[in-house]
């Protein structure tokens, strides 16, 4: 392999697994408020992805972005609402069914709007032409834009769990329920906010990432499972061990291309997924007693 | 043979709807209703597993794939010119190889659809027993995203591998000639007497499914589902059990799928889909998770609906939303429903109330 083609691999794999990082980390938000696996948070990327794809019609790219992360906040918003909030401790494959009832609901609701076709933002910078050469290797500016906001994201959010107000009240929650209802922390609202947030994160990343990768209404499914490989991987509700699952997950795949054909390239996310499953639940970076803390 | 009663009803309602569409002149419903009829094969099995072991499989529609797959593979590949490899020798000399002449008059040598389903059904228990050891060790999300996992390789594999034909499947799949003069395939004049292989293939598997519930081992699914821990203390082999259950819901499937292969003459990609594994669990969590009757009723109006296009393009929308309206309001399915139970004793006298209230457990639902 030379060079040129090790840098262009590397720079795909960066790419893909920063995206799947994110939706990792959708995932361990909602999940460390509520004990929830929210299987519809890759329908939450492709929401970004479209509703600013329809907005940048009548705004500009800046504006139409922020747009649809607000728009895709209230969705998240409105799914935990009406379908989560008032249930009383429901069993898990309760909570299981319906999450991908919902997942399956955006899923037909963008079909309807938006239909079939394969979409993209205009690039941010230049065009699908426009490359940057980085040691012989070209490289769309795109990608750049997106490992830059990604990373942007992840550091606010450490930020901000660490440091606000409202982060912290989320993570009082996160760590004991109970506790932090007692220290007069509407637990409930947490909750809801956790799914404004996770969705918010997502639909940026989506409408980052849709010049390079295209949507289209059913990307969400593929983007879940391969969030969820990363979080498993990384450590089910560790967000930074979720960044480091995730761009060792983008570069398993982008190499794998030198050996097996891109067809099977999915097979091999979940055949790793499931041998993670099988051999270290807890992940690669977790603790077993953490792990088994939490109720499955 | 308490069970001898509701399975000839069922029976008897199969000979009526037949009777129906002669005399309203409406046969070409047979069709759909063959089709339910394989479906419910897999229904029931995937209520097993879901509702009296208790442990979700999001990837049942990869068995299916699975039985249909090898048995279509086998059934319409022309093997003649390998027929020196020891394995087709010794199929050979079994007498499991036939030939038939091919869509341009050649001869191709292929495996006879009997032989074809064993071997479908045998790969199915094999793979389910490789897959079951590790996966039911798994519980709650774990389980469901390493079933859906699995039902993504398959579908995967499937669309990306030429000898499965890829996007398009296999077609022309040859007739299961299942006894003298009677063989299951998609001729206009064997209609009818596909629809009663169908059915009648579904009444034995009920009935069997009912009397094992009812067994020994039906009381330790139950006591597993219940509490696994409680289980293993009274002495239940909780492993196994879970396991046989598995790879019989499996075969279950994988046996739906070959009858629908043939029956159909081909099979595609989607029904690998993960859609179809999750339109499964929502007819199983419709009809009650525990309750063979309730998914059969339920498998057989939203299958034969689905069949017929009634849903039109809002087909999955309408499975999703039944998934999430069952489980945010009636997790017990809907035969469970109060307004239902209201009804039942409005309109069953006292003595026969008794027997058909099934002793209390409260919460069915939950597999964590």
């Amino acid at each position: 392999m030379t060079v040129e083609l090790f840098i262009q691999y590397f720079f795909a794999g960066i790419t893909y697994g920063i995206i799947y990082a994110i939706v990792a980390i959708g995932f361990n938000i909602i999940y460390n408020t509520t004990g929830i696996i929210n299987f519809a948070q890759g329908e939450f990327v492709m929401l970004g992805g479209m509703i600013s794809i329809s907005l940048n019609a009548f705004f500009p790219l800046p504006l139409a972005i922020a747009g649809a992360v607000l728009i895709t906040m209230m969705v998240g918003a409105l799914v935990e609402v009406s379908f989560i909030r008032w249930l009383k401790s429901p069993s898990v494959i309760r909570m299981i069914i319906i999450t991908i009832g919902v997942s399956i609901l955006i899923r037909e609701i963008a079909l309807h709007i938006w239909g079939e076709s394969v979409r993209a933002l205009p690039y941010f910078l230049g065009d699908e032409i426009t490359t940057i050469q980085i040691l012989g290797a070209r490289i769309s500016p795109q990608v750049l834009w997106i490992i830059g906001v990604c990373t942007i994201i992840v550091i606010a959010l450490s930020l901000f769990f660490r440091y606000t107000m409202h982060g912290q009240m989320m993570r009082a929650c996160a760590a004991n329920r109970t506790a932090a209802t007692l220290c007069g922390i509407s637990a409930k609202n947490m909750v809801t906010f956790s799914f404004m947030l996770s969705a918010g994160i997502g639909a940026l990343a989506g409408a980052v990432m849709s010049p390079v990768t295209y949507t289209e209404y059913d990307i969400g499914t593929g983007l879940a499972i391969k969030g969820f490989t990363v979080a498993i991987l990384g450590g089910l509700g560790n967000s930074m061990a979720a960044v480091a699952a995730g761009l060792l997950l983008g570069l398993l795949e982008a190499f794998s291309v030198t050996v097996v054909p891109l067809a099977y390239q999915d097979v091999i996310a979940i055949t790793i997924l499931l041998l993670i499953i099988f051999i270290r639940p807890h992940g690669l970076f977790g603790r077993k007693d953490a792990a088994g803390l939490k109720e499955f | 043979m308490k069970h001898l009663l509701p399975i000839s009803l069922l029976l008897a309602t199969v000979v009526l709807i037949q009777q129906l569409t002669l005399w309203t002149d409406t046969q070409f419903y047979l069709t759909q209703l063959t089709m339910t009829g394989y479906y419910s094969l897999l229904i029931i099995g995937l209520c097993l597993l879901l509702g009296y072991a208790g442990q979700i499989s999001l990837g049942h529609a990869g068995f299916f794939a699975i039985g249909g797959y090898t048995s279509a593979v086998l059934t319409t590949r022309d093997f003649s010119l390998h027929l020196d490899h020891p394995l087709l020798v010794v199929s050979d000399r079994l007498g499991l190889l036939m030939s038939r002449a091919d869509y341009f008059g050649g001869e191709i040598i292929h495996f006879h659809p009997w032989a074809a389903a064993a071997l479908a059904l045998a790969a199915t228990m094999i793979i389910a027993y490789l897959i079951g050891v590790p996966v039911l060790k798994l519980k709650g999300h774990y389980l469901a995203m390493a079933t859906l996992g699995f039902g993504i390789i398959i579908y995967r594999v499937a669309l990306a591998s030429p000898i499965f034909g890829e996007a398009d499947g296999i077609f022309e799949v040859p007739a299961f000639p299942l006894l003298a003069g009677l063989s299951i395939s998609g001729d206009f004049g064997s209609r009818v007497s596909n629809y009663y292989i169908a059915w009648v293939l579904v009444a034995i598997t009920m009935f069997l499914l009912l009397n094992l519930i009812n067994s020994r081992v039906g009381r330790g699914l139950r006591a597993i589902h219940g509490s696994e821990e409680a289980a293993n203390a009274m002495g239940i082999n909780t492993a196994s059990y879970k396991l046989r259950t598995f790879i019989l819901s499996a075969v279950l499937a994988a046996l739906a799928g070959v009858f629908m292969t043939h029956y159909s003459s081909g099979i595609g990609p989607s029904e690998a889909g993960v859609m179809q594994s999750v339109r499964y669990v929502a007819i199983v969590a419709v009809g009650g998770m525990a309750n063979l009757w309730g998914a059969l009723t339920m498998g057989v109006g939203l299958n034969f609906m689905s069949l017929r296009g009634m849903f039109g393009t809002y087909d999955e929308a309408v499975f999703g939303l039944i998934l999430i309206t069952i489980m945010l309001f009636a997790p017990q399915g809907l035969l469970r429903l109060s307004l239902f139970n209201q009804l039942k004793d409005l309109l069953l006298p006292a003595s026969l109330k008794g027997r058909l209230s099934k002793p209390g457990r409260k919460e069915e639902d939950g597999t964590a």
